[in-house]
């Protein structure tokens, strides 16, 4: 079923959206990440123009958290005080990235440290977690192996310090803020929640228990995708309603699913598999950048 | 006089399919117009046309459109020995401004590097002729009336940095006709005892809002002797005409509106979950 889109001006597959979102939603639900990174390609792999796939994909995140952060609170695994910290060191990230993007902007070649951005942090991430969850599951099947709560390092010696109760931590409020300011300039200039940055860093940098990281990402998650979402819809007029509403409709029902899922699977494995993905996506987008293309020129709309 | 009472058969038969295919939306005018003559004196031979409709409607579910362009040809006099009358049929959607950039390898990876700024490209131009463009057209006469899919741009803006443009804007016609946007149609107008003509061009799917223009040229030994010009308003209707307002009207309440619809939906789905495993 062909459906015409108001504002992207193209005609698309109703069920491929919705597909597309219902496969974004899963995601969302079963690592914690947004699904930006995911959602912002597929979406102009399928003709929208990039803009708009940026802004509405935006809006589909904060559906898909929402209700991915509504089936968090319920089992009680989102840190609301870790959240809380986080978002406000986010809100400033995404101040200062918007800041950076039209710098960028000015100076031409923005497309391509996107591009960069997205291949060294995903790939950097990508590798450091499978090489930690595969170490943890290999350590894991051994008996006999006592677990410690969490590793501590040079994070947990700052001033400041904040009970969060729900993490079993107890430590400085600036890595955490620091952690949000970073995640929301990267959110920023690449157009994503910062989901795929925020997860790993909350476990490996913060020490947060892989059992709350999901939920309270998520929670951080809704609502810088909001800011954005309104933000975008305000200055470039760039969101598609009716194309978020068919994201949507796929991205909740797979939020759901795989909120579900996620409950089944153990950390590692999850981990693992949010492993494999990254570097996945990284491997696409690196290729992008080292083959040559199939077609030297490209057009784009406008005097830019 | 056979012949002339077939003409107006075929006129005939041609206004009744058009009135078929025409969509009921808007006052769809499928009488013929009378051309404005181009020069003076006034041609000999002068084109009568009409379009299936002069406006096209986008709703929520719209899939291309297909109009039926035609005419025939009024002349005083019998018709002139020598070479055959030719008709070429364009379709144009409004201009806007594109850059072409070419990639380049630098330090490995693809860049992009060397950039040609058009001042306006049509978003969609169509061009359906009676027979071989390149045999019914004249260079001069394609460049004064701007004819052929390489006529189609106009003005670079700016200055230009490169060597040459020329591989820029068949960059930008080719990928344009990759996406079925820019086409030329050879013989695909039919053309009937040099008085009655038909042309279908269909619309794509990724169509853009606008004023669209459809010029019908008449030829003769690859010289244009009339021109016939109709306008196609191509607008959103419905839901997608609302949305589409107000997105740029009242942008804040919009965006508030597509908050509210992911806020609801997340939470609907959430709560109809948890429904779902524990009846």
């Amino acid at each position: 079923m062909q459906i015409y889109l108001p504002i992207a001006e193209v005609s698309v597959n109703a069920f491929t959206l919705i597909g597309l979102g219902g496969l974004v939603g899963l995601m969302s639900g079963l690592f914690g990440v947004g699904g930006g990174f995911l959602i912002t390609p597929l979406l102009f792999f399928i003709g929208i123009p990039p803009a708009i796939a940026v802004a509405t994909g935006a809006n589909q995140v904060v559906a898909s958290s929402v209700s991915g952060v509504l089936a968090h609170v319920k089992r009680k695994s989102v840190d609301f005080r870790m959240g809380g910290v986080l978002l406000a060191g986010g809100l400033v990230g995404s101040w200062m990235g918007v800041w950076v993007f039209t710098l960028l902007q000015q100076v031409g070649q923005v497309d391509l440290v996107v591009q960069l951005c997205y291949v060294v942090f995903l790939g950097l991430i990508g590798a450091m977690m499978l090489q930690e969850s595969i170490r943890a599951l290999h350590r894991s099947s051994k008996p006999g192996h006592r677990k410690r709560l969490h590793q501590h390092n040079w994070v947990h010696r700052w001033p400041l310090k904040i009970k969060f109760r729900t993490s079993g931590l107890y430590i400085s409020a600036f890595p955490p803020l620091l952690v949000g300011v970073a995640v929301g300039v990267l959110a920023a200039i690449m157009g994503v929640g910062g989901g795929f940055i925020m997860v790993p860093a909350m476990i490996y940098l913060l020490g947060m228990p892989t059992r709350v990281v999901v939920g309270t990402s998520l929670f951080q998650i809704t609502f810088v995708t909001a800011f954005t979402t309104l933000m975008h819809a305000v200055s470039y007029n760039t969101v598609d309603m009716m194309l978020a509403v068919l994201l949507i409709i796929g991205g909740v029902v797979g939020a759901q699913f795989g909120t579900t899922l996620g409950a089944r699977l153990r950390a590692e494995q999850l981990r693992i598999l949010l492993a494999l993905l990254v570097l996945a996506v990284c491997g696409k987008l690196a290729l992008d950048l080292f083959l040559t293309p199939d077609d030297l020129y490209v057009i784009q709309p406008g005097i830019g | 006089m056979r012949t002339r009472i077939a003409a107006l058969m075929m006129l005939v038969l041609a206004c009744t399919a058009s009135a078929q295919s025409t969509v009921p939306q808007g006052n769809a005018d499928a009488l013929p117009i009378q051309a404005t003559p181009v020069a003076e004196p006034p041609p000999a031979e002068s084109v009568v046309a009409g379009l299936s409709s002069d406006s096209v409607a986008i709703t929520a579910s719209f899939n291309g459109s297909d109009i039926l362009i035609y005419g025939a040809i009024k002349r005083e006099a019998p018709i002139p020995s020598g070479p055959p009358l030719q008709v070429i049929v364009t379709v144009e959607a409004p201009s806007s401004a594109v850059t072409v950039w070419r990639k380049e390898r630098k330090a490995g990876i693809w860049v992009n590097s060397e950039a040609v700024r058009i001042g306006a490209a049509p978003g969609f131009y169509a061009v359906a002729t009676s027979s071989a463009l390149d045999d019914i057209l004249l260079p001069e006469w394609d460049s004064r009336y701007r004819i052929s899919l390489s006529h189609a741009m106009r003005a670079f803006a700016g200055q230009i940095a490169v060597e040459s443009a020329v591989p820029f804007t068949e960059a930008l016609i080719r990928i344009r006709e990759d996406e079925g946007l820019y086409r030329l149609d050879e013989g695909s107008v039919s053309l009937i005892d040099q008085t009655l003509f038909r042309a279908d061009v269909s619309l794509p799917a990724n169509l853009v809002e606008g004023a669209y223009k459809t010029r019908i040229f008449l030829l003769r030994d690859g010289q244009v002797i009339d021109v016939f010009v109709a306008p196609i308003n191509v607008r959103k209707v419905g839901l997608e005409r609302w949305l589409y307002r107000l997105a740029f009207d009242q942008p804040f309440l919009y965006g508030l509106m597509s908050l509210a619809v992911a806020v609801f939906a997340g939470w609907g789905a959430s709560a109809a979950f948890r429904k779902l495993r524990r009846p």
